[in-house]
């Protein structure tokens, strides 16, 4: 299982594959003042919301390789031999995939944030809420990943699967920014990525065991 | 395997097929293309799941025609991701000087090693082999000879499908219309 981890940690960072989504989500960072001007307060008061958003984007960006090329490469089925159940190797795929994309993204945050002009309140907020919501999107990331395995053009199917499911987080991570947890959306959003990373093994699972016939 | 029956896409393949494999013993999958033979052998595997009869195994190693290596990785390391001591099945296949060689430089031949060298240093009692002999050259083929019925003198068995000729002494032959 560690080894699972660590071999998904690896193929993540070889040749700078993690590095993508962090990319798109400064890039976000910067588009967003050059479209609504430079006006400080509104861009302090937007910007939370565009980073949430932009996360979400960012989730989308490595959904094609987190599943695919193992299905195709047979390690899949060489794991299953090995007696790894499918759960057990999308959890371990869960857990790679939010190591190379949480914490980095949370990193992210802090150049974006200053790029937005965030106040230290609303940063603070938002890297809460990320540490609490990316393990929500990674597990969407495996889950879709293994449901568009094997097709082709599986890209566009995995944004109109993945982005409604990931509402919700979007909704109480950018809740919170807005208001604070007076009305709850903390944990709300806890709530959210804790069912997501529970259902999302058992989701990908049974598609990956579905996918070889 | 007992009255085993496969379902592809709505067609059978094949049904009412028993099929033992003692230790040492090894049985011979034959049949034209589209038969059913890497379905049997994934059907054996437990990737694919048989339509009717019941399929219990130890413990198998699998070579068909995924490599599953690390394409990045050179051969030995990529090897030790699946097996705790490569050494043996690179030495078996001929693929000692290439262990170094980053798997993605392997011509067609070289990756069907790997993947029998893989299955070789698994360990396992039960090898499933998918067309083992495809892309190899006539010296490959007599290195795979060797180390399959090496597996068998030491109680292994084997499965293999194939067109080709193969030789495993005393094999059952299984043949798929």
């Amino acid at each position: 299982m560690t080894g699972l981890v660590l071999r998904e940690l690896r193929l993540a960072l070889a040749g700078g594959a993690a590095a993508l989504p962090l990319i798109f989500f400064l890039l976000v960072a910067t588009l967003f003042p050059f479209a609504i001007g430079p006006d400080g307060a509104l861009l302090a008061r937007a910007g939370g919301g565009a980073l949430w958003t932009a996360a979400l984007l960012a989730a989308l960006l490595p959904v094609d390789r987190l599943v695919e090329p193992d299905r195709a490469a047979g390690v899949l089925d060489q794991l299953h031999l090995k007696g790894f159940g499918e759960e057990t190797i999308a959890l371990a795929k869960l857990l790679g995939h939010w190591l190379s994309f949480g914490p980095p993204l949370m990193l992210a945050a802090l150049p974006a944030a200053a790029l937005l002009k965030l106040p230290a309140e609303t940063l603070w907020r938002l890297e809460l809420g990320l540490a609490i919501g990316t393990p929500g999107l990674a597990a969407l990331g495996v889950g879709v990943g293994a449901l568009t395995a094997g097709l082709r053009r599986s890209g566009a199917l995995a944004g109109l699967l993945l982005l409604p499911l990931a509402v919700p987080v979007l909704i109480f991570g950018a809740g919170y920014l807005e208001r604070g947890n007076g009305s709850g959306a903390l944990q709300l959003l806890g709530a959210v990525s804790l069912l997501l990373v529970a259902g999302a093994p058992f989701a990908a699972g049974a598609a990956i065991r579905a996918g070889r016939d | 395997m007992q009255g085993v029956a496969c379902l592809r896409g709505g067609r059978l393949l094949f049904e009412g097929l028993d099929l033992v494999l003692a230790p040492g013993a090894a049985a011979l999958v034959e049949g034209p293309n589209g038969a059913g033979k890497s379905s049997l052998i994934r059907v054996a595997a437990g990737l694919l799941r048989a339509a009717a009869g019941t399929v219990s195994r130890g413990e198998a190693a699998l070579a068909d025609e995924h490599l599953a290596l690390d394409e990045r990785q050179p051969l030995q390391r990529a090897l030790a991701f699946w097996v705790r001591d490569a050494a043996p099945g690179l030495a078996a296949m001929g693929l000692a000087p290439l262990a170094a060689v980053p798997v993605r430089m392997l011509s067609t031949g070289q990756r069907k090693r790997a993947a029998l060298a893989r299955v070789i240093a698994a360990g396992a009692p039960l090898w499933l082999l998918d067309e083992p002999g495809n892309g190899l050259d006539a010296d490959g083929l007599r290195q795979l000879e060797a180390a399959m019925a090496a597996h068998r003198a030491g109680g292994g068995a084997i499965l293999a499908a194939t067109h080709q000729p193969l030789a495993l002494p005393d094999a059952q032959r299984l043949v798929l219309a």
